[in-house]
């Protein structure tokens, strides 16, 4: 890993910790991510998953890690890195590991699991202090299983248990929030499509200790239903109208690393999804897409 | 060596420090909590050089406890009840990372109702998951299972979880004299958890857990842990002749109380066996040859030894602390199935009692055997049959006029 910050794309890993080749839908966002992120990583980590799409990467014989895996459950990833953790810690006390043998612990689930079933082991893991990096591939939904609605799909999004006319009732959990209240060392937004603020945030957070987030929108063709080719496209636009604010969080204070201006209407990012298709066909509901645009201009304002 | 009066939760602490432990996650549960709580007094005074953990769930502690075991820590956990469900997920799991620990259970009866007291149906629960199950009937047992247990889960043949059993109350809050072994001997019969390849490090990654494509990989893995199962019996019986032959104590897959001329016969486990047997030397005074079979290994399952036991008796009394609802005992039901076919076998006569704490007294240990040895004579087998006395219902039914009957289902007869 570099000492230096990344300046420019130039600056990037060449080498790459995951392989390729894996059970991963073509033009998948959170593959993308995880790519980005564990070039900046190196190999010196073990992997704990929990059940999501990711699960799928270490399928027997083959991974497509060069660090160590260790898959544990939907619920309890973060308590797998803090077993892993203190027993590491206790070998290296005793001798039993040499420095050069220590690993970082990477917790890596999707949304599912950071958002909703793994979100009190994760509660605990950032409270005990607990020396790991979580990366979350957000994809918005239950991908894995037919990607339902999950407590990070956005208001209005179509998904399988809210296939009606007004999308999901719901509005998107703020994990950012979530995890900055408990003040951990780090917290950051990134996405595969901007690989220079995604190598420099995690690039940061590789370089301190204690509880660390990397929350990466993982635009999904599959689960948001766009084709395998527009990834990085969507990904872009997630950022330029203002629907995904690229941030970080560092001693109690919160950066805007990308501030869009002037902001591209959401419309453009929602019109090329077919999760938000109903908002224009067969009629358009202004409405709906109206307060999606409110929401977003109302986080841009309060940011000032 | 000394000898001092402790409860069985203290017996599962010092087994665990004896053990040299290094890591402990821990959530508390009663009747569990005494446990972990002298275990962090040790750890906090440098008494003991282990690591505690307080974990947010036992499905968490769990998780922990199967990944630091995977990383090469000897590590030890404990809990209880609605604890070790909360957790079963993980139960389930952890065999198939082949990562030895030891977890003590302390029965407690499950929801609902909610109780603190005794019975089987929380470990009996565990019973499928893969771990290795030991059941206790003394204080000593506990200590002593804790340290064959370490020897057991990380031997090259097994290398499994065990799960080491205690009765609440019964076990955990009552005081026993416990021979206390010195930590040199327990040392030279147990020495330090040699994790071999097992466990992450940069220089050498390994991929724990990962998923498989249909049921051929599946099915071979699984049985793997089977076959696993099926060694520790024989790895079980060296490692209990070695533990006599260094403490003086043997403690057997199964243990038996004057079975060699027996006529009936109570199968049972855990402490209950003490009172069995009291009952087995009165029912000789009045004239019935009774003993008593108590398994200490439930997985692996010790078949051969309990056909053995039994052969040639006419008939025996499983006492179940524990049901299947729709079934009955789980105990009669997996004897049942270990019998099946051998000749000469006893008949089986299924009694549950002792749930939720309720005692067993010598009266019903007279009846039990009495209707066991009439249904061979009559070779009928009568239906399960729950431990409940008349008096008993006439209590119950004070207690629902008190609570009143509205909204209260229709009982079943
Ligand atoms: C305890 C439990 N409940 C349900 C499941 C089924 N399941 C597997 S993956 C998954 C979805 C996980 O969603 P997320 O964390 O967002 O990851 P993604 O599938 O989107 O990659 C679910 C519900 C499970 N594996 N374990
Ligand atoms: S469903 Fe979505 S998140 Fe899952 S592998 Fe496919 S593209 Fe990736
Ligand atoms: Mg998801």
């Amino acid at each position: 890993m570099s000492e230096q910050p990344y300046k420019s794309l130039k600056d990037l890993p060449r080498s790459h910790a995951l392989s390729p080749g894996t059970a991963m839908c073509a033009g998948c966002g959170g593959l993308e991510a995880l790519h980005e992120a564990l070039d900046v990583l190196g190999r010196k980590t073990v992997v704990v998953n929990a059940a999501g799409c990711m699960t799928l990467l270490a399928n027997y014989p083959y991974t497509p890690f060069h660090g160590s895996w260790l898959y544990t459950s939907m619920a309890s990833a973060p308590a797998g890195a803090q077993g892993v953790r203190d027993a590491l810690d206790i070998l290296r006390d005793r001798g039993r590991l040499a420095d050069t043998d220590d690993l970082t612990a990477v917790v890596l689930t999707g949304d599912g699991s950071a958002y909703g079933m793994g979100l009190s082991a994760t509660s605990a893991a950032i409270e005990r202090g607990l020396d790991f990096i979580y990366l979350c591939y957000d994809n918005e939904g239950y991908g894995n299983t037919g990607q339902q609605s999950s407590a990070a799909t956005p208001h209005a999004a179509k998904t399988s248990t809210s296939a009606g006319t007004q999308g999901y009732a719901g509005e998107k959990k703020d994990l950012f929030a979530v995890w900055a209240a408990h003040k951990p060392s780090y917290v950051a937004t990134v996405i595969g499509a901007d690989p220079l603020d995604l190598a420099r945030k995690v690039q940061r957070a590789a370089a301190l200790k204690g509880p660390r987030l990397i929350l990466a929108l993982a635009p999904c063709p599959t689960g948001w239903d766009f084709d395998p080719g527009d990834t990085v496209e969507i990904g872009r636009l997630a950022v330029k109208t203002g629907i995904w604010p690229l941030k970080e969080y560092a001693d109690g204070r919160i950066v805007h690393t990308r501030v869009p201006n002037p902001r591209v209407p959401v419309e453009e990012y929602l019109t090329r999804q077919g999760r938000f298709r109903h908002l224009f066909e067969p009629e358009r509901n202004d409405a709906l897409i109206a307060a999606i645009q409110a929401r977003v201009d109302r986080y841009w304002d309060d940011v000032g | 060596m000394s000898r001092l009066l402790m409860t069985g939760n203290a017996a599962a602490a010092w087994g665990a420090r004896l053990a040299g432990v290094e890591y402990v996650p821990a959530f508390p549960i009663t009747p569990q909590t005494e446990i972990i709580e002298m275990l962090a007094g040790w750890c906090e005074r440098g008494e003991m050089s282990a690591r505690l953990t307080m974990y947010e769930s036992e499905h968490s502690m769990v998780t922990g406890a199967a990944s630091a075991a995977a990383t090469g820590v000897r590590t030890f956990t404990a809990t209880s009840s609605q604890g070790l469900l909360y957790a079963m997920e993980m139960v389930f799991a952890a065999p198939g990372w082949r990562a030895p620990f030891v977890l003590v259970n302390v029965s407690r009866a499950l929801a609902s109702p909610i109780t603190l007291e005794p019975d089987h149906t929380d470990v009996l629960a565990a019973r499928d998951s893969g771990f290795i199950q030991i059941h206790c009937a003394t204080c000593q047992e506990v200590l002593d299972s804790v340290l064959i247990a370490y020897r057991l889960a990380e031997h090259p043949r097994v290398r499994l979880p065990v799960l080491v059993n205690q009765d609440g109350f019964h076990l955990s809050f009552t005081r026993e004299p416990v021979d206390l072994p010195e930590e040199a001997r327990v040392r030279a019969f147990l020495p330090p958890f040699d994790a071999h390849q097992a466990g992450f490090r940069a220089s050498r990654p390994v991929s724990q857990v990962v998923a498989v494509l249909g049921g051929s990989p599946y099915s071979y893995f699984r049985y793997q842990v089977h076959l696993a199962q099926r060694e520790a019996l024989d790895v079980y019986d060296e490692l209990a002749a070695e533990f006599a032959a260094a403490f003086g104590r043997h403690h057997g897959a199964i243990e038996t109380y004057r079975c060699d001329d027996a006529e009936v016969v109570f199968v049972l486990i855990g402490s209950l066996a003490g009172q069995a047997k009291q009952a087995a030397d009165r029912l000789r005074e009045a004239g019935l040859k009774v003993g008593v079979v108590r398994p200490r290994l439930l997985r692996p399952y010790p078949a051969s030894a309990l056909r053995a036991a039994l052969r040639g008796k006419q008939a025996v009394a499983v006492v179940d602390q524990n049901l299947s609802m729709g079934s009955g005992g789980v105990l009669y039901a997996e004897l049942a199935g270990a019998l099946q076919g051998c000749e000469y076998m006893p008949l089986l006569v299924s009694f549950i009692g002792g749930l939720g704490g309720r005692d067993i007294g010598d009266a019903e240990f007279f009846a039990m055997a009495n209707e066991a040895r009439d249904a061979a004579r009559r070779r009928e087998v009568p239906e399960p049959r729950l431990l409940y006395t008349a008096r008993e219902l006439r209590e119950l039914r004070k207690l629902q006029a008190i609570a009143g009957t509205g909204g209260v289902q229709e009982e079943t007869r």
